[in-house]
């Protein structure tokens, strides 16, 4: 029964849409049409969300019909030691290669930056690689690596190999702030008296600051979202919440994953909300600059 | 006036196999007003880069009062430099660009906050102390730039074209101002500019660069009014550049009239290259003037009149500004006297380039 609703909530806008928008080419009709089609990808986007988040409070262990309200699956939650401890493990994991990537991947942006053409091109297109390259070879290949020069399964294993994986998205996102920048302020720190590594301390990463902070948040996020890399570099002791939750679902699901997602959603939400309140005003800032 | 502060010394540079330096030798007195002038990718900020430290150099040496300071990096010379482009820092306000080398010097803060002010003053800046520099306008992130170099004191002054992006009101301001810095402060100035006009107004010495070579060094006077040869003829101001005959010194053929001029030491019967100024010639009637020619075209342009004139019996079209009018078609005589000549040794001059007929020139 539920099905059914859900299937014609989806599918009777998303037909209305289809027709409307192929089907007549009338002016007043692609206005509505153009509702409805907007209507159908948010529908199709967040139903789901909202779905879970609904049956998180659920009373029922059921996913599909409605039992009450209760925090029931929330309180079980915070008592499942083993979901508290790959959360931490998995916040520490993040947090750690990404602060390290972000290091690394800034100054590599930097050196590769100040290269010549050739060398620049070649060792770009070689750090872009690990980002093409399909997650479960990247996972695979660190195992046989780990094997060989004997780095044991946990968190060490963990994080290097989130560091791997991170670096490319920081000198993708520092990269284009170098290019922005006007080259004549680091010279002009140099001619001012400032010493290589204080012109560089100085005014090339403030400069770059926005860049190297989207590269953090987004190593977080890669670091965070990883589960192929991390199931074959995190050994049988250690586990992130992604691996959890591939776990829990082959125990059998219950409501505790609603509960989790429902709070991860909230906390992306929050970000998003916070970062694009910031936003607008330092976007001016820099299009005048 | 006359003591050197900056000598380069058969300096050479190629970047990317471009000889962008050819064997330039050149020595800058202190206090001076220098103008390196010249086209674009003549090597005059390349030069300018030699001299900052953020150039090396593959052969040559570059003194600076005497010492050699080939090897010592940007951030240990007495130089200071204003960029094309600013190079403010962006993330700091105006008095903290303009302390930033105080603050790297270490000098304390009581005495930071004074010299800041004074520079300030100097560029008309007050009370701008805590602007942000990106809401600035051109001209005043331009007198940021200036004041976060000289508050340094630096013995030298480079400047990269300073006011090339700045609107042509403006930038006539900022060139007088420039010039009333340079007095008080007595910091010599190596000035870089293609603008010929900004390179006469503004300094003591020019130095007209082609091609990676200097064609000559002189006083804004000197470089106008003698030019040494027809590249410097035609860059600096609009000439009239035609080939002559040095019969005997003080004596010269120009389109089969003998005139009297004021250069010697040619030799006898020699091919010379002769440069007339367009503001030196006076129309006159056909009768009175001392070459013939038949008006082609003539333009008002607010201070005078341009005028083409056909050289009669001679290929040559001669550029006139004259404040009198001309009927097109007219025929009319043409007047200038031996001061209005300037000989230049013309053995290889190509004088198809330096046609001074504005239809043949193009219109920049």
């Amino acid at each position: 029964m539920t099905d059914l609703v859900y299937l014609a909530v989806i599918a009777v806008p998303v037909l209305i849409a289809l027709v409307l928008v192929f089907g007549n080419p009338d002016k007043q009709r692609t206005k509505i049409s153009r509702i409805f089609f907007l209507t159908a990808i948010f529908v199709f986007t967040y139903l789901p969300i909202a779905v879970l988040i609904i049956f998180s409070f659920n009373e029922g262990r059921s996913t599909g019909v409605w039992e009450g309200f209760s925090l029931k699956w929330y309180k079980e939650l915070f008592a499942d030691e083993r979901i508290i401890r790959s959360v931490i493990t998995t916040v520490i994991v993040a947090f750690s290669s990404a602060i390290i990537s972000t290091v690394f991947g800034t100054f590599a942006s930097i050196g590769i930056f100040y290269m010549k053409k050739v060398p620049k091109t070649i060792i770009l297109n070689i750090t872009n690689l690990p980002i093409l390259n399909a997650d479960i070879i990247t996972g695979v290949s660190l195992l046989l690596l780990y094997n060989i020069i004997g780095i044991p399964l946990g968190y060490v294993s963990l994080i290097l190999a989130h560091i791997s994986f991170n670096i490319p998205y920081v000198i993708l996102s520092v990269m284009p702030k170098l290019k922005q920048m006007d080259n004549n302020i680091y010279e002009a720190a140099l001619d001012l008296g400032a010493t290589p590594m204080k012109a560089l301390l100085n005014v090339v990463i403030p400069q770059i600051m926005p860049g190297i902070v989207s590269g953090f948040l987004l190593s977080l996020t890669m670091s965070m979202d990883d589960f192929v890399i991390s199931l074959f570099t995190s050994g049988a002791v250690v586990s992130t919440l992604s691996l959890e939750i591939y776990s829990m679902t082959k125990r059998g699901i219950t409501p505790e994953i609603n509960a989790l997602s429902t709070i991860i959603f909230l906390i992306v939400l929050t970000v998003l909300i916070i970062t694009n309140v910031k936003k607008p005003k330092s976007d001016g800032n820099t299009r005048k600059a | 006036m006359s003591e050197s502060i900056i000598r380069l010394e058969n300096i050479s540079v190629a970047l990317g196999g471009e000889q962008i330096l050819k064997d330039l030798n050149l020595t800058i007195n202190d206090k001076e007003f220098v103008t390196l002038l010249g086209p674009s990718g003549c090597g005059k900020t390349t030069t300018l880069r030699i001299i900052g430290g953020f150039q090396r150099q593959d052969s040559g040496n570059v003194f600076f009062a005497d010492e050699l300071i080939n090897d010592l990096p940007p951030y240990k010379r007495n130089v200071n430099t204003v960029f094309q482009k600013y190079a403010l820092f962006p993330h700091l306000d105006v008095f903290d660009n303009i302390a930033y080398g105080l603050n790297i010097k270490k000098v304390p803060k009581s005495e930071i906050k004074p010299r800041v002010e004074e520079m300030l003053a100097l560029v008309n800046l007050r009370g701008f102390e805590h602007r942000d520099v990106t809401s600035l306008s051109g001209g005043q992130q331009q007198r940021v730039a200036i004041a976060r170099a000289l508050v340094n004191k630096p013995h030298v002054l480079l400047l990269d074209e300073p006011l090339g992006a700045l609107d042509l009101k403006l930038r006539k301001e900022m060139q007088i101002e420039l010039k009333n810095i340079q007095i008080k402060t007595g910091i010599t100035f190596i000035y870089v500019t293609h603008d010929q006009e900004e390179a006469l107004t503004m300094s003591d010495t020019v130095v007209v660069m082609k091609g990676g070579e200097i064609q000559q060094i002189g006083t804004p006077q000197d470089i106008y009014n003698e030019p040494e040869n027809a590249f410097v003829a035609d860059f600096i101001g609009e000439s009239n550049i035609l080939p002559g005959t040095m019969l005997e010194d003080y004596r010269v053929e120009i389109c089969g009239r003998l005139f009297e001029c004021v250069d010697k030491g040619f030799g006898d019967d020699q091919k010379v290259g002769i440069v007339v100024r367009p503001e030196d010639i006076e129309i006159k009637p056909e009768k009175e003037g001392f070459l013939k020619g038949k008006v082609k075209s003539c333009v008002f342009k607010g201070v005078h009149y341009e005028m083409t004139i056909e050289q009669v019996n001679y290929p040559y079209t001669w550029l006139v500004h004259s404040t009198d009018a001309a009927d097109v078609g007219e025929t009319v005589g043409m007047c200038f006297y031996p001061n209005d000549i300037h000989v230049m040794k013309g053995e290889d001059i190509d004088y198809s380039v330096f046609s001074a007929v504005p239809e043949e020139v193009g219109e920049e």
